[in-house]
């Protein structure tokens, strides 16, 4: 299906969004739109795939028809899907039934039709799902697929994929890249957003740069990637050369601790960390680094073995005690978890601290708020309420709100979702801090090339095995992803960290 | 614009008088003149001084349980068990004026220790619903209203049981206690100046609980994310805790006004169902302190105003129940229109 934007305006409030686009996209192409955090790359999707509707006289034109959507139900009956970057699913029900809440059907389904319906588009593109299982047990990736099957039952002729290849593993990552390789041949059209440019090269026959809401370039392979980079920044930008680690004295020290949860075990993990020490842990999502951060946080108990932090034991002890010894945990789920909604960027930063008596002192909180907002560049107002935000910013007012002094920093995908811009800036306070207080940071994260750029060791986990800690300077993506994939392992029983 | 804090009183504004309307045309369909019965209320609440304490003293009880559900719903919790925690009060109050009735104390001072015996008891009942929420995973709702009935039939069982009046139990309740453990009331009005400082200086001190400590902050970090408010280092389930003790006590406190300043003795109904109209009042005025004094005062009005309706107009008083609800109603629909509006824009 042919896709035609026509001099797309969008404006919120005072912001505007999207600045007289004009793209064209041939059917059978696979287009990629880069761009950084707030270029704009978002809302035009959501134009495209009716969740918002563009400012009048803009147009959007279909086979050189112009049409007009008003919901993502019509955008559908028009043939154009959209695939979240968190997938919109329900994970306590199954996956046919999941399957069958999106289509227009009778009061009562006919389940074995559908059943027969789903199996056959499953092996057409080369999935496999039993659909009598629960969508929960999938993950992040088979959702994605799911997801991807659903829209092509719908009719969908024209997949817009926002921010896919976050949080699923490289060989997902292959998979998915197969199945969007096979769309052109169909007439189809795939329109892949991102602001990864690896991805993008890789996959895409031509790419549209967003800047600012303005299309800034349209380029074809081969790609020349400081170009690319030039275009969306506007300059020119490097991750920068890496920084050996300055190690003091052992924080935290876990000897021979095993966990336990539901689904995994984790046996005999012994690991010193050190002052300065950054530790990055790879694995794919629930493979046992999500609860290893947990009882380094003391959210989760040991089942045996000893924890201690700084010489003091804190076997079992409660997460408000690991806090009062400095260990601060940054959770990746920012608004469920970090933050408080509805809260002001002050009200939180008065949490934060230590109570001087009963009532709290105004002037001095937003005096506080102000220093904090400006020396972690958080864009917004002391009254701004965490909520109104973007992704980014949040991740900073986080980051503001780390205790002094600090032993420990915990951090659950401290980057995802931001542009590189934000990442080089985050990473640098973080480190500054380090240095500081001399504390240790242990972080999680599932970009690859994050992990080994930014750790000075790592552990790799694979179905509630670690790795012996890795020194990051010597490993190359492909070990990795190959170990993070569960190739290359020590035979069992060697599994001390 | 209609971001702003003047949007959201024209969109109330407008709640207001499409309640007004909506009831207009209820009494319409009825057969009775509306702009008749609202000048009834009207005079029937404010029209006299004699008027006036009844509606202060409708309107003492009503503040005291707004002014503890403030805190609990600023800790996201709903406390249903309000109205069991009022009569627990009651109860507590009349246990110690029982206790004390023959004693050589001073009766002002006995007064004071009952009230207090009261507030402990609302707490205590609080605790309860408290207790079984955080330990025992009884959401509050449930555990509330349970606890409401058992606090019912406790009051009958005392009634009708342990302190039935001397020869025969009556639903007019216990025995009246002598006239020197009353608090003081104003010349000729019923209302005790003692029992309106009390409501008043509570609701004082939940604003600036609220406004300007330490305490309210986290509570209200810990009514709107309990997750996270943990991560951010506070004691939670110990804050929820709180909130439900001051809340009981607060509600304890009417309950003991109930006895000490308005029946003088236990009776079966003695809650009035203050506790559900305070509910409606904290959602009425979206949870902020500065506005419960008017709204308090605004529903006590009803209440009383519409006491003669039904021998001047021959309408039904349940009229200022059919008013408060509906104007909840319509301030929430429209409160639910504004952020439609505001997103748009």
């Amino acid at each position: 299906m042919n896709v035609e934007l026509k001099n797309i305006h969008k404006h919120f409030g005072k912001t505007h969004a999207n600045r007289g686009i004009n793209l064209t996209i041939p059917s059978g192409t696979i287009q990629g739109i880069l761009g950084e955090n707030g270029a704009g790359k978002s809302t035009l999707m959501k134009i495209l795939s009716g969740f918002i509707q563009a400012d009048p006289g803009s147009e959007v034109i279909l086979d050189g028809k112009p049409v007009y959507m008003d919901s993502p139900a019509s955008a559908i009956r028009y043939g154009v899907g959209m695939l979240h970057q968190d997938p919109l699913d329900f994970p306590p029900m199954r996956i046919l039934d999941n399957f069958l809440l999106g289509l227009p059907s009778s009061f009562f389904p006919n389940r074995k039709e559908a059943t027969q319906d789903f199996n056959l588009l499953a092996k057409e593109y080369g999935f496999s799902f039993d659909p009598e299982n629960y969508v929960d047990s999938l993950t992040v990736g088979e959702r994605q697929q799911l997801e991807i099957m659903r829209l092509l039952f719908l009719g969908a002729r024209v997949f817009i994929l926002d921010e896919p290849t976050t949080g699923i593993s490289a060989s997902q990552k292959e998979k998915l890249f197969a199945t969007l390789k096979k769309f052109p041949e169909q007439g189809m059209t795939v329109i892949f957003v991102s602001h990864k440019l690896e991805d993008v090269e890789n996959l895409c026959d031509r790419v549209a740069v967003l800047r600012g809401g303005e299309l800034v370039g349209e380029t074809k392979p081969p790609y020349n990637t400081s170009k690319l980079v030039e275009m969306m920044f506007g300059k020119v930008v490097t991750l920068g050369e890496r920084q050996p680690a300055q190690t003091g004295d052992t924080v935290l020290s876990f000897q021979n601790v095993s966990l336990e949860d539901t689904r995994l075990k984790i046996k005999n993990i012994s690991l010193d960390l050190r002052a300065g020490e950054v530790i990055g842990l790879a694995g794919l999502e629930g493979s046992g680094q999500g609860m290893f951060m947990r009882a380094c946080a003391g959210l989760v108990r040991p089942v045996s073995g000893k924890v201690i932090l700084k010489g003091r034991d804190l076997t079992g002890k409660s997460y408000h005690t690991f806090k009062r010894e400095g260990v601060n945990f940054l959770p990746a789920a920012r608004l469920e978890e970090g933050l408080v909604p509805g809260l002001s960027l002050t009200d939180h930063f008065v949490l934060a601290e230590e109570p001087k008596g009963i009532f709290i002192d105004r002037a001095a909180g937003q005096k506080l708020a102000e220093d904090r907002i400006k020396s972690f560049n958080i864009r917004g107002t002391p009254t701004s309420t965490v909520e109104s935000l973007s992704g980014g910013n949040q991740q900073r007012a986080e980051l503001a709100l780390l205790q002094s002094p600090l032993s420990l920093i915990l951090l659950e995908h401290p980057t995802r979702g931001l542009d590189i811009e934000s990442v080089i800036y985050i990473w640098s306070k973080l480190k500054d801090r380090c240095r500081q207080d001399g504390a240790a940071i242990i972080f999680i994260s599932s970009d690859l090339e994050e992990v080994l750029q930014y750790s000075d060791r790592l552990l790799v986990f694979f179905s509630g095995r670690v790795s012996e800690p890795i020194d990051a300077a010597t490993t190359s993506v492909e070990q990795l992803g190959q170990l993070i994939g569960g190739k290359n392992w020590p035979e069992k029983g060697g599994a001390h960290a | 614009m209609l971001k702003t804090r003047f949007g959201g009183v024209l969109f109330q504004a407008v709640a207001f008088v499409l309640a007004m309307s909506f009831v207009s045309l209820i009494l319409v369909a009825v057969g009775a003149s509306p702009l008749e019965a609202y000048k009834n209320m009207l005079t029937g609440s404010v029209g006299s001084m004699r008027k006036l304490a009844e509606v202060l003293v409708s309107f003492v009880p009503l503040l005291l349980v707004t002014a503890g559900l403030l805190l609990t719903f600023s800790a996201g919790l709903w406390n249903i068990g309000v109205e069991g925690q009022i009569v627990l009060g009651a109860i507590g109050t009349t246990w110690a004026l029982r206790y004390f009735v023959d004693s050589t104390l001073p009766p002002a001072l006995i007064i004071a220790l009952s009230i207090l015996a009261g507030m402990f008891a609302g707490a205590l009942w609080a605790a309860f619903a408290g207790i079984l929420k955080t330990f025992g995973g009884v959401n509050e709702i449930f555990g509330g209203l349970g606890l409401n009935f058992v606090s019912t039939a406790l009051t009958l069982y005392l009634i009708f049981g342990p302190w039935k009046r001397e020869g025969v139990a009556s639903m007019s309740g216990t025995e009246p206690f002598p006239d020197i453990f009353s608090l003081p009331q104003l010349p000729d009005l019923r209302i005790s100046p003692w029992a309106l400082g009390i409501a008043l200086v509570a609701i004082v001190v939940v604003y600036f609980i609220l406004q300007g400590t330490y305490f309210g902050l986290r509570i209200k970090a810990v009514g709107k994310n309990f997750r996270a408010a943990y991560l951010l280092g506070i004691p939670t389930w110990q804050y929820s805790l709180y909130s439900f003790l001051i809340c009981g006590a607060l509600a304890g406190a009417a309950g003991a006004l109930q006895v000490t300043a308005v029946y003088h003795r236990l009776i079966p109904s003695i809650s009035s169902g203050y506790g559900y109209l305070g509910l409606m009042v904290a959602m009425l005025i979206n949870y902020q302190a500065i506005w419960a004094v008017p709204v308090a005062f605004f529903f006590a009005a009803l209440n009383i105003g519409s006491i003669q309706l039904p021998i001047v107009l021959k309408l039904d008083s349940s009229l200022s129940g059919v008013l408060q609800g509906v104007l909840v109603l319509f301030v929430l629909l429209m409160e639910g229109v504004r952020q439609k509006f505001v997103k748009k824009v």
